[in-house]
């Protein structure tokens, strides 16, 4: 088994599906009276998290709990680089304190990598910078196949702000070991030149969402940060929203059985409109439970043997 | 005065013959006083002069000092060393570089000439008191807003034509700052992938191409620091061409390491300009050879160790590259010595100005000079460095040649590997 | 010298008819023992105990045209040895249709050896539900208990030492029915 979930480049395909098995079971389990589970008795698992995010960092302390871990919720937020503790400094703090598992949530890309280099416990990242967020991948790839029954063959369109999604990377990385055919979707600004090459390159990469719609199973819309207007990314939110934005009439070029994603938080009326997000096509509320069983899995396999 | 007789030692790589050195002078032969040296097996070069260094005194003396910058050059075979402005306070008036160019002289292991800043405190704004630093007794000759380009054409036009009042140069950090805001690493497939802030190669080679446009324009001297990408060196390929007056430098890192370091998040990799692609290694080093590049330098750029023990985000850009310099271009170009004291002490000198260091070891010449084991190898040690700093990206490399000894004015500052002082 | 796997060492137990003969006679001690097995649920332990159930299940209706539910208990999660190996795969839990509770659950397992696991399924259980009572039907008991558990029905006992050990195969999961006793210091 890994050590440390940095990337989803970290998983390969008998990893990832074995991942999206145990995540099966853990959904199971979540269905009964008693949620508790004894298996991580006497685990420390440390919640780290650099940068706010509240549905996260309760998704991961849920999937902890749940498996008896004891939970330290470590939020740095506002301690500055200059004036708080650096990074190294707070590593060497919760390896003092025996953690078994850093879960780590950090506006810098890479936070990750450098913690596993100075701790001995295994390192999570739950979104680092424009990078990656390996769990969110694992959630969505899980989703997809308890709705489609399969993620071999699937055709997926990521569409709006790849250039600055950490889960748009960890998506493609991830869905492609496991046999899915990623198309990115997006205006030219927000989609690197040499994405494909650099991630995979299987990947497509579509700069008009119309013509691509019809042929895919899934699509995931990416939050678009309304602040990338002021660095000419695009426009105006009305442009980007008429162009890439996923409304009603958008919606029903899919086919039949494909669905709906997003990770949210969702700007709704930006990229997707309130009528999609709704829709029994989506999936969003979902991914929020799936989220809960993917962590558990994670940590159940990164924790639940020798070390 | 002790003079030193260095036997059987191999000049540029001739056949060996003696070298005496007496009164700070290399002259013809022993009058029997002198200390011997034995330098079979090695080679002699002139001393080397490096364009490009930071010394980081005035301000972050916890990161390196003009002492310990100074033995680091010794000790890596240099001469004379060209300190940057970029230092708190900022290398921008008389009175600093002054300071600096004193502290070099008390350190006397190598000749410190200062740089001074082209616009007061390196904001861009305002040109500083170039003729002041100029006719100091720093004798400054090059200008320099290293770690900011001189960014507004109109200002850096001024420079140009200012300093040709007293012969100075202006050396750009070519980086146009709307382009690279946050950047992190170089714009490429490695960056996509680790989701770090690109910083695109146009950013150079535009400001580069406006710079010789404008140094053709006023008939001024341009000197670019730090070539990184294939198309600066077909911008300043076609400039030569055309018979502008410009001189470029390149790192020792940028002819031997690649973006793909980056994958580590090590922020030891982090440099700027960053770490390019394998084709521009290539493009950078043949452009040496063929003298696109006139010369090598080091920015030499010691950080002390909270400054990269850190996220890559947060870490201050550059590495320590004097005492590995020299290994990095003969492990790049082979033992072409003459080529090595071309583009590693002539030229630079030459571009300097700076008499007495750059000159051929021929009787009468000063006696500037180092001593190279070429088949010597090394595994490098960040604790063994000189450097106050460990920011060394070659930590566990194994590296050709090693330096013997350094003489500066004929009295030695490195001897059997070792700074004297 | 040979190499460890080598059948020079091993010696099989229970062969095919044996094997489907102790099947046979723990499925009728478990119609004796539960007045004809209503209101009772078996539940296998993965991997073996769950077609070793499927099998009691499917013989007890053969006897006395009986359906008992089965279904599927996995303990991995509550076991007290995890961090002694390298990660598990999970086996699954599949409750039958009415659940368990206020039901005779009888816990199906190939071999009972420590205890330990019985002692794991147990700890399962309570979480899933409320049993009225709950029975243990394993193929082999080999002795060597770490903990106060006993089976309340066994197909075959089998005297080892603690540094053998007994392999057992089903046609389901093996492709052969047969148990096997291997190793040992001799």
């Amino acid at each position: 088994m890994i050590k440390h979930l940095r990337s989803a480049a970290d998983l390969d395909l008998a990893t990832a599906t074995l991942i999206l098995d145990t995540a099966g079971e853990m959904a199971a389990l979540a269905g009964r009276e008693v949620k508790k589970l004894p298996t991580l008795r006497g685990r420390t698992v440390v919640n780290l998290f650099y940068e706010d995010s509240t549905r996260t960092r309760i998704s991961f302390e849920a999937a902890a709990k749940r498996l008896s871990a004891d939970v330290i919720n470590f939020s740095a937020k506002g301690s500055s680089v200059s004036k708080g503790e650096s990074l190294k400094d707070t590593a060497l703090t919760l390896q003092a304190m025996g953690a078994d598992a850093v879960v780590i949530r950090h506006s810098a890309s890479g936070a990750p990598h450098r913690l596993a280099s100075w701790v001995d416990g295994s390192v999570i990242n739950a979104g680092d910078g424009t990078h990656e967020h390996p769990t969110q991948a694992l959630l969505d790839a899980y989703t997809m196949r308890s709705r489609l029954g399969r993620l071999a063959g699937l055709r997926v369109a990521i569409v709006g702000d790849v250039l600055h999604s950490r889960v748009a990377r960890s998506n493609v990385l991830l869905l492609t070991t496991l046999g899915a055919h990623v198309t990115l979707v997006g205006p030219p600004t927000l989609v690197p030149r040499d994405i494909a090459a650099a991630l995979s390159p299987a990947t497509k990469v579509s700069y008009d969402l119309d013509s691509v719609l019809p042929d895919m199973d899934v699509v995931m819309m990416l939050r678009v940060q309304t602040e990338r207007m002021q660095d000419s990314y695009f426009p105006s939110a009305r442009e980007y929203s008429r162009r890439y934005g996923l409304d009603l009439a958008r919606m029903r070029k899919l086919p039949e059985h494909a669905i709906v994603m997003h990770p949210g938080p969702m700007n709704r009326g930006m990229e997707i409109a309130p009528e999609v997000a709704d829709s029994s096509r989506s999936t969003i509320v979902e991914q929020v439970a799936n989220g809960v069983s993917a962590r558990m899995a994670v940590l159940y396999l990164l924790l639940g043997g020798k070390a | 005065m002790t003079g030193f007789l260095i036997q059987g030692v191999s000049v540029l790589g001739a056949a060996p013959s003696d070298l005496v050195l007496r009164d700070g002078f290399v002259v013809s032969a022993p009058d029997g006083t002198e200390d011997v040296v034995d330098g079979s097996g090695l080679v002699a070069l002139p001393g080397l002069v490096d364009l490009h260094t930071h010394l980081r005194e005035p301000g972050r003396e916890d990161a390196e000092t003009v002492e310990t910058g100074s033995r680091a050059a010794a000790l890596g075979g240099y001469t004379a060393v060209f300190a940057m402005a970029n230092t708190s306070p900022v290398a921008d008036t008389a009175g600093v570089v002054e300071q600096v160019w004193r502290l070099g002289r008390e350190a006397g292991l190598v000749d410190v000439q200062p740089i001074g800043a082209v616009t007061v405190g390196l904001a861009g704004k305002q040109l500083a008191e170039l003729g002041a630093m100029a006719t100091s007794a720093a004798g400054v000759r090059i200008f320099s807003d290293d770690g900011f380009c001189v960014a507004d054409p109109r200002l850096m036009r001024r420079a140009l034509e200012y300093v040709k009042a007293f012969d100075g140069i202006i050396a750009q950090h070519a980086e146009e700052p709307r382009l690279t805001e946050g950047a992190q690493m170089h714009e490429g497939e490695v960056s996509t992938r680790l989701g770090l802030t690109g910083w695109p190669a146009v950013a150079e080679e535009a400001i580069i191409a406006r710079d010789v446009l404008l140094a053709e324009h006023v008939g001024s001297r341009l000197h670019v620091c730090h070539v990184s990408t294939a198309g600066s060196v077909e911008v300043l390929r076609q400039a030569k061409a055309r018979g502008v007056r410009v001189t470029a430098e390149v790192t020792p890192h940028h002819l031997l390491l690649t973006d793909e370091l980056a994958a580590s998040y090590d922020p030891v990799f982090k440099v700027n300009p960053p770490l390019r692609t394998a084709a521009d290694v290539a493009a950078l080093r043949q452009a040496l050879v063929d003298g696109v590049i006139d010369v090598v330098a080091t920015d030499h750029a010691p950080h002390a160790v909270e400054d990269k023990e850190c996220e890559w985000a947060y870490a201050r850009p550059g590495m320590l590259g004097l005492e590995t310099a020299l290994s990095i271009v003969l492990s790049v170009l082979g033992e072409r010595w003459d080529l090595i004291a071309d583009r590693m002490s002539r030229t630079p000198a030459r571009i300097a100005g700076l008499d007495g260091h750059g000159t051929d070891l021929a009787v009468g010449s000063p006696a500037n000079l180092t001593l190279v084991d070429p088949s010597a190898r090394r595994v490098v040690d960040p604790a063994e460095l000189a450097s106050r700093s460990r920011n060394t990206p070659y930590t566990g490399t194994t590296l050709p040649g090693r330096i013997v000894a350094t003489f500066l004015r004929g009295e030695p500052t490195v001897l059997d590997g070792k700074a004297v002082k | 010298m040979a190499s460890p796997r080598a059948d020079t060492t091993s010696k099989i137990i229970l062969g095919e008819s044996d094997l489907h003969r102790v099947v046979d006679r723990i499925a009728h001690q478990i119609l004796e023992k539960t007045s004809g097995a209503t209101g009772t649920v078996l539940l296998g332990i993965p991997t073996r105990g769950v077609p070793l159930a499927q099998r009691l299940a499917a013989r007890i209706h053969a006897f006395e045209g009986i359906d008992v539910p089965v279904g599927s208990l996995d303990i991995t999660l509550y076991r007290d040895d995890l961090r002694l190996h390298a990660t598990r795969a999970l086996g699954k839990t599949e409750l039958p249709g009415g659940g368990i509770d206020g039901r005779r659950v009888i816990l199906v397992d190939d071999v009972l050896f420590s205890g330990r696991t019985v002692r794991a399924a147990l700890d399962a259980l309570n979480d899933v539900g409320r049993p009225s009572s709950v029975q243990l039907a394993v193929l082999v008991d080999r002795g060597h208990r770490q903990l106060p558990i006993r089976a309340d029905y066994v197909g075959k006992n089998i005297p080892t030492a603690v540094s053998e050990s007994v392999r057992v195969s089903l046609l389901e999961v093996d492709g052969l029915d047969e148990v096997k006793l291997t190793g040992g210091d001799k």
